[in-house]
């Protein structure tokens, strides 16, 4: 897609040729090009893991890897799938879009950007090279807990630094996309004229700059514990490994919305572009995602209901998860409310759009039920909560990322989406992802653990069928790939509005946008006259 | 254009029916959370049923209003799309009946919580200490203590690649050598430490779980209203076998956990049957409660 880019530069002085355009890239479409490369890399190789994990589940008895490698497998699968392929795609379409939907030439800090992403591949190599390592990859579970942490072997110091890496490139990303949104508006856009995407992301931003340094010093003390004889998390030096637990979730849950705001608002572009109706609630939807993200800091023992807190503290931690359900029930509830008495069609970022809605909803829900302590000390550890959190990150964010790559695609490339190869990618992997995910409500309820390599014979029928669930979704990934290929190498010329419901700055741009988005500042196209003035009435 | 959506839908849902019938036939599945042996199981398989519902409804109210819409304001049955685009009323409806809702979940959820944190006055303690990979109990009365590991059969059979079909072995990883063993109708507490990483001790049927942290002492309890053998497993990551510690405690009647106790070499176990006793009497809120159901 990129090369389409090129060859429609509209600037004196374009990009440089070959390799060095991408090494020393300053330009916000390459960046958010590689950025976006990038993840769908990691979300590849993090996929064969949960591949791998899947097919040593599929019969009860060990067949094909050793309990150690599953622990290194199940590991690495949530370190890259969290950090190298949901939070940089998001960080890719933040690139890519953020400057045509407010109607900037480009992100404001372009050195710093190619910085940020560059750091990415050496973190990744990093934390990939730690498999052929004496002793083996990390197999503590991504959450890190010590003191199991620290039997890592030669990896353990390889982790540290490749998550200390990543870090880096989320608060430099944080930071570009925090400076352009607040001083490269094109004059008139108001912050309450924002897209929501560009909303959710500004928010979105912020967390990752209060979060990921809390999590770089977790990562730290284990590190000082392991080499410097310190007893931070160590019991027998005056340490409380329970205290790495409050430190990593006061990082971890913010992290959850790191990886779901900017779904929402990816969700929030789409529904009203074939809903062919202006968003439902726009301010309460900002309103919405800022109380969420205010929440996210003050929920974060729930993930740890089980160490033993005092009562006051399951009693406060209860009730304040259970706040989250009313932003987030707002958010679904306008999304219901965009569509009542549209226009809709329902082409393929629209359909995963809708199937984001509805199956992230169902995470909603075990997520409330997960939010009940007294029940939770059942819940927790168990399968129960492995159906929750795919549910919100796969048919929630993922699908969001593949709704937005579908939506802005031909925006990108210049060339209409081929529907039917679109469509059957999406039925392929909604419906394959259900039978991976729902069934493994039933094994969490029925007492299955969850990081465990082989099963009591109860478990068999529903892991069957989990795994074959699994082994479709990871294929229907091929079809991902092909679609983007064939979309990026040819097809019917785009029209520059693409969908014929589609509002917004970026729309404005010649399909593919322009190397340099905005020269000049755009006229703020006034969403409200934009909606009055509608286009749709003609058509019936 | 509704034809367009389906004809990819149509054949994957077919063929993905398919897929789902052929081991429908055979299985005998476990849908839900067991209901276990005590009051405060039952009480958190009503809270979980009732939270679960609450979702349902709610569940039932959205999605029906996104089909309703999905279906019947489709631009072929509804060509020009409403102007709307805020209502001050729905917004506050619907900010305001989620909270009532939690509210009124939060008043039985804490009710069950203060009851399950409620661990005074147990008839028998027993201490256990988890281990990369088994259990050691310690009864701190009686004198008995004894480690607990996966049984012989299972551990045969768990190697890789060790050609036995788990479905020939009885209680395939979650059978152990020595089972812990309780009275029944007794409050038993159960102190939880570890000596090398977190670990943690889940019995479904008669508890939630705990971790085992080291250098740390938590606690839970259990009053198994019914004799019976009960399984669970470890369920916090602690390392290679950590698939591979179960978890079997069998709940007898008093004469044969006496019994049990004198095969275990204490001398007299009649003194704690007296003990038990005296410790029934001093009847505490929560076990009248739990007397009651």
């Amino acid at each position: 897609m990129s090369t389409q880019v090129a060859t429609h530069d509209h600037d004196d002085h374009g990009p440089e040729k070959g390799i060095k355009r991408w090494i020393f890239a300053t330009n916000h479409k390459d960046i958010g090009t590689m950025y976006l490369l990038f993840s769908l890399a990691m979300f590849m190789i993090g996929g064969f893991m949960a591949m791998i994990i899947r097919a040593e589940l599929f019969q009860p008895g060990l067949q094909f890897i050793d309990p150690g490698f599953y622990n290194s497998m199940v590991t690495m699968h949530a370190l890259i799938m969290v950090f190298g392929a949901v939070m940089p795609a998001t960080v890719g379409l933040a690139n890519w879009m953020i400057p045509m939907m407010i109607g900037a030439p480009d992100m404001a800090l372009p050195r710093m950007n190619n910085w940020s992403f560059w750091l990415l591949p050496v973190a990744f190599t990093i934390l990939i090279s730690t498999l052929f390592m004496p002793g083996g990859a990390p197999a503590a579970g991504w959450t890190m807990y010590p003191p199991i942490v620290l039997q890592t072997g030669p990896a353990f110091p390889f982790m540290v630094l490749a998550v200390h890496v990543m870090g880096v490139s989320s608060i430099m990303g944080s930071i570009n996309i925090i400076v352009t949104v607040l001083n490269m508006r094109t004059p008139g856009m108001t912050m309450l004229k924002m897209p929501l995407f560009v909303w959710t992301w500004l928010i979105t931003a912020y967390l990752l700059i209060l979060a990921i340094p809390v999590l770089a010093g977790a990562v730290t003390m284990l590190l000082t514990d392991h080499y410097a004889a310190t007893s931070f998390f160590n019991a027998a030096g005056g340490g409380d490994p329970v205290m790495f637990q409050h430190i990593f979730w006061f990082f971890g849950h913010p992290e959850v919305y790191i990886m779901i705001l900017p779904a929402f608002g990816i969700v929030s572009e789409i529904i009203p572009t074939f809903a062919r109706k202006k968003l439902f609630g726009y301010s309460s939807m900002v309103y919405a995602t800022a109380s969420i993200a205010f929440l996210s800091f003050i929920v974060w023992a729930h993930h740890m209901f089980t160490v033993g807190m005092p009562l006051a503290g399951e009693l406060f931690f209860m009730f304040s998860t259970m706040m989250i359900a009313v932003p987030t029930g707002v958010k679904v509830f306008n999304w219901v409310a965009t569509m009542w008495k549209g226009s809709m069609t329902f082409e393929t970022p629209m359909l995963f759009a809708l199937a984001f809605v509805f199956l992230f909803t169902i995470g909603g829900f075990s997520g409330l039920m997960l939010a009940i302590t007294p029940v939770d000390f059942q819940y927790h550890d168990t399968y129960f909560v492995v159906a929750h959190f795919h549910y919100v990150l796969v048919p929630g964010a993922v699908f969001a990322i593949m709704a937005g790559v579908y939506y802005w695609l031909p925006k990108w490339t210049g060339h209409k989406l081929n529907e039917t190869t679109g469509k059957w990618h999406f039925w392929v992997a909604t419906i394959s992802i259900n039978v991976t995910f729902f069934p493994q409500h039933f094994l969490g309820l029925a007492g299955m653990p969850r990081r465990i390599p082989d099963y009591a014979t109860q478990f068999t029928d529903f892991n069957v069928m989990s795994s074959i669930g699994a082994f479709v979704f990871g294929l229907s990934n091929l079809m991902f790939i092909y679609n983007i290929w064939a979309n990026a190498r040819g097809g019917e010329k785009a029209t520059d509005r693409v969908w014929d419901g589609a509002h917004g700055l970026e729309w404005t741009l010649s399909s593919p946008a322009p190397y340099h988005s905005f020269e000049t500042p755009p006229d703020m196209v006034d969403d409200e006259t934009e909606w009055e003035s509608s286009r749709f009435a003609e058509s019936s | 254009m509704l034809n367009k959506i389906l004809r990819p839908g149509v054949a994957v849902w077919i063929g993905s029916l398919l897929a789902l019938i052929a081991p429908a036939a055979l299985a005998d599945w476990e849908l839900n959370m067991p209901r276990g042996v005590t009051a405060i199981t039952n009480e958190v398989y009503d809270l979980h049923m009732l939270i679960f519902w609450i979702c349902v409804v709610i569940g039932v109210i959205v999605f029906g209003a996104m089909f309703y819409s999905i279906f019947f304001h489709r631009r072929s049955n509804h060509p020009t799309p409403a102007k709307f685009s805020h209502s001050t009323a729905a917004e506050i409806i619907w900010t305001t009946i989620p909270i009532l809702i939690l509210v009124a979940m939060a008043f039985p959820a804490a009710k069950t919580l203060v009851a399950i944190e409620d661990s005074g006055s147990p008839d028998m303690t027993v201490k256990v200490t988890a281990s990369q990979w088994k259990w050691h109990y310690e009864y701190l009365e009686e004198g008995v203590n004894f480690f607990s590991t996966l049984a012989a059969k299972s551990n045969e059979a768990r190697q890789l690649g060790s050609g036995i079909d788990p479905a020939t072995v009885e209680n395939y990883l979650l059978d152990v050598d020595n089972p812990l063993v309780v009275p029944v109708n007794t409050k038993v507490r159960i102190l939880l430490t570890a000596n090398d990483v977190i670990h943690a001790w889940w019995v479904p049927e008669l508890s939630g779980k705990r971790d085992a942290i080291p250098g740390f002492v938590n606690q839970l309890w259990f009053k198994a209203e019914k004799v019976g053998t009960y399984r669970g497993q470890c369920a916090e990551l602690c390392g290679y076998d950590h698939g591979f510690m179960p978890i079997v405690v069998e709940v007898k009647d008093e004469a044969d956990y006496l019994a049990w106790l004198g095969e275990r070499g204490v001398e007299n176990p009649a003194q704690f049957a007296q003990q038990l006793k005296e410790s029934k009497s001093d009847v505490t809120p929560v076990a009248v409660e739990a007397a009651a159901r």
